[in-house]
């Protein structure tokens, strides 16, 4: 009498890892560019990055048909915000708006892991790590996708980024500069492709500060 | 027009087929201070007068950005005129998440037209009180559209709509064959001198009027007053004659559609009927 499943899932997961890491007046916003579905590979060169407003960038990875789907939708608020608003949404804005987003299919899920990355309205960096229906908390780094488990320990060690739960309250940013920021969020890409089979090919960086917006890619092991 | 026993409804026709309250619904762009559209194969600009309550309220918002591609000036009651700015930017938001790319205008103004129309058959309704300039770049160019209350919609070369427009189109009926190829910079002075027109000798400054651009190449954007002021600095200095006044020779037009809907109130014929 057991219960018959499902041979077809509405979901697939398309691999890839995303990370985020906030600096004092910077954001660092990085994530592969393999899409992979199974055992195979769909493309090498697909970008997870999404631009939300000026300062609001969000890396999902996941099943990047739901991802493309959420960015879409998050897009169109946005531009309802402004016509209304008169000026681009605030990163810890866009942050509730995700978050409400992802609740909103609470019941049938957006397959999207995501890093909300940005400038507060006083400059400093911030970065939001999200589940698949918007729990979401403002972090100093955060890590998310199949190479998350391996780079997560790693920043744990490197960043150290205290809670905002301890008081005195503390910012959840790092000391770290902005090129060693960078550095490092390559040298977790290049570690986490090492052993995990849907990470790899290049990594795309997005760097945002008071001056701007950059973007910085680096190739990884294709195998 | 007179008040008379046919007017109450939108829904009732008079004896001669018309619909009083459509009619009334045009009367009130009239009243409405002046808005102008002007347009060339590549660009097309928005001017409109910004006549404050007093010197203690703000200006009103006249111009609106629809979309990158899109904006909108109105003359009438403002407040419908706004109304149908939000629906205009949800239809063009809508469109661009099914499509992922810009709403043709000349679509987006038939639409607007429709959601009129529908309010000139609806007995719980009213007509919107407002008329539209739509400027708005697609794939086929530059293009500038006049929706009036009734439903009807036209395309134009330039037009003026709201209180003393008859100046303006004067203005713009002797210039309207060189836009086509005119400059960017060229059509925002001409708009410029088209809003001078409907002052009536008083001063224009950056203050009293907006201007907003659209073409290739540029997003709908809002002139900030600094930069309005230096365009009416460069041009009233470099003595331009002011316009001969009230010779309104209604020169047989190619693009620019001779107005009926607007300056002589007829009697006779029933201003939609064009």
């Amino acid at each position: 009498m057991t219960k018959e499943h499902a041979n077809w899932s509405p979901y697939d997961n398309n691999g890839g890892t995303c990370v985020a890491i906030a600096g004092a007046d910077y954001c660092v916003i990085a994530a592969d560019t393999r899409m992979s579905t199974g055992y195979s590979i769909l493309t090498r060169d697909y970008s997870k990055i999404c631009k939300l407003a000026d300062k609001s960038y969000m890396a999902s990875s996941g099943f990047q048909a739901d991802v493309k789907a959420l960015q879409k939708v998050l897009s169109s608020r946005h531009l309802i915000y402004q016509h209304q608003h008169n000026k681009q949404m605030s990163c810890p804005a866009m942050a509730q708006l995700l978050s409400n987003t992802l609740y909103y299919k609470r019941f049938f899920p957006y397959y999207a892991f995501n890093v909300l990355g940005g400038l507060d309205s006083e400059g400093k960096g911030c970065v939001f790590t999200y589940d698949a229906v918007g729990s979401y908390e403002r972090v100093g780094y955060s890590a998310q996708g199949s190479g998350a488990t391996l780079i997560t320990p790693f920043l744990d060690n490197q960043l150290k980024s205290p809670s905002p739960l301890l008081l005195p309250a503390k910012d959840a940013v790092t000391p770290l500069s902005e090129a060693e920021a960078v550095d490092l969020v390559k040298t977790c890409f290049a570690s986490a492709t090492e052993r995990d089979i849907y990470t790899g090919d290049s990594v795309e960086i997005i760097i945002l500060n008071a001056k701007g917006v950059r973007s910085e890619t680096e190739q990884l092991r294709k195998d | 027009m007179f008040r008379n026993q046919y007017d109450t409804d939108v829904t009732t026709w008079s004896p001669a087929g018309r619909l009083f309250q459509v009619e009334y619904a045009m009367e009130a762009v009239k009243q409405g201070s002046a808005a102008i559209g002007l347009r060339s194969n590549t660009h097309a600009v928005l001017a409109c007068v910004n006549k404050a309550n007093s010197e203690l309220s703000s200006h009103q918002r006249k111009i609106f950005k629809v979309d990158d591609h899109i904006g909108v000036a109105i003359a009438g009651l403002t407040a419908d005129g706004r109304v149908l700015s939000r629906y205009m930017r949800s239809e063009c938001i809508n469109y661009g998440y099914t499509y992922e790319s810009p709403l043709p205008v000349g679509r987006l103004v038939v639409q607007l037209a429709d959601k009129a129309q529908v309010c000139t058959q609806r007995s719980w309704k009213r007509p919107y009180g407002v008329g539209l300039l739509v400027a708005g770049l697609d794939e086929s160019g530059a293009h500038l559209y006049y929706n009036c209350p009734s439903g009807n919609y036209f395309e134009y070369q330039a037009f003026a709509i709201g209180s003393r427009s008859q100046a303006a189109k004067t203005y713009l009926e002797r210039k309207f064959e060189k836009f086509p190829e005119s400059s960017r910079d060229e059509l925002i002075k001409d708009a410029l001198f088209a809003i001078r027109e409907t002052l009536q000798g008083e001063k224009l400054t950056s203050s009293v009027c907006t201007v907003a651009v659209v073409g290739v190449g540029e997003a709908f954007n809002i002139l900030d007053q600094a930069t309005v002021q230096a365009l009416i600095n460069e041009f009233e200095i470099s003595s331009e004659e002011a316009p001969a006044a009230a010779t309104a020779a209604e020169e047989a037009a190619g693009d620019a559609a001779a107005d009926q809907g607007g300056a002589a109130a007829e009697e006779e014929a029933a201003p939609m009927d064009i």
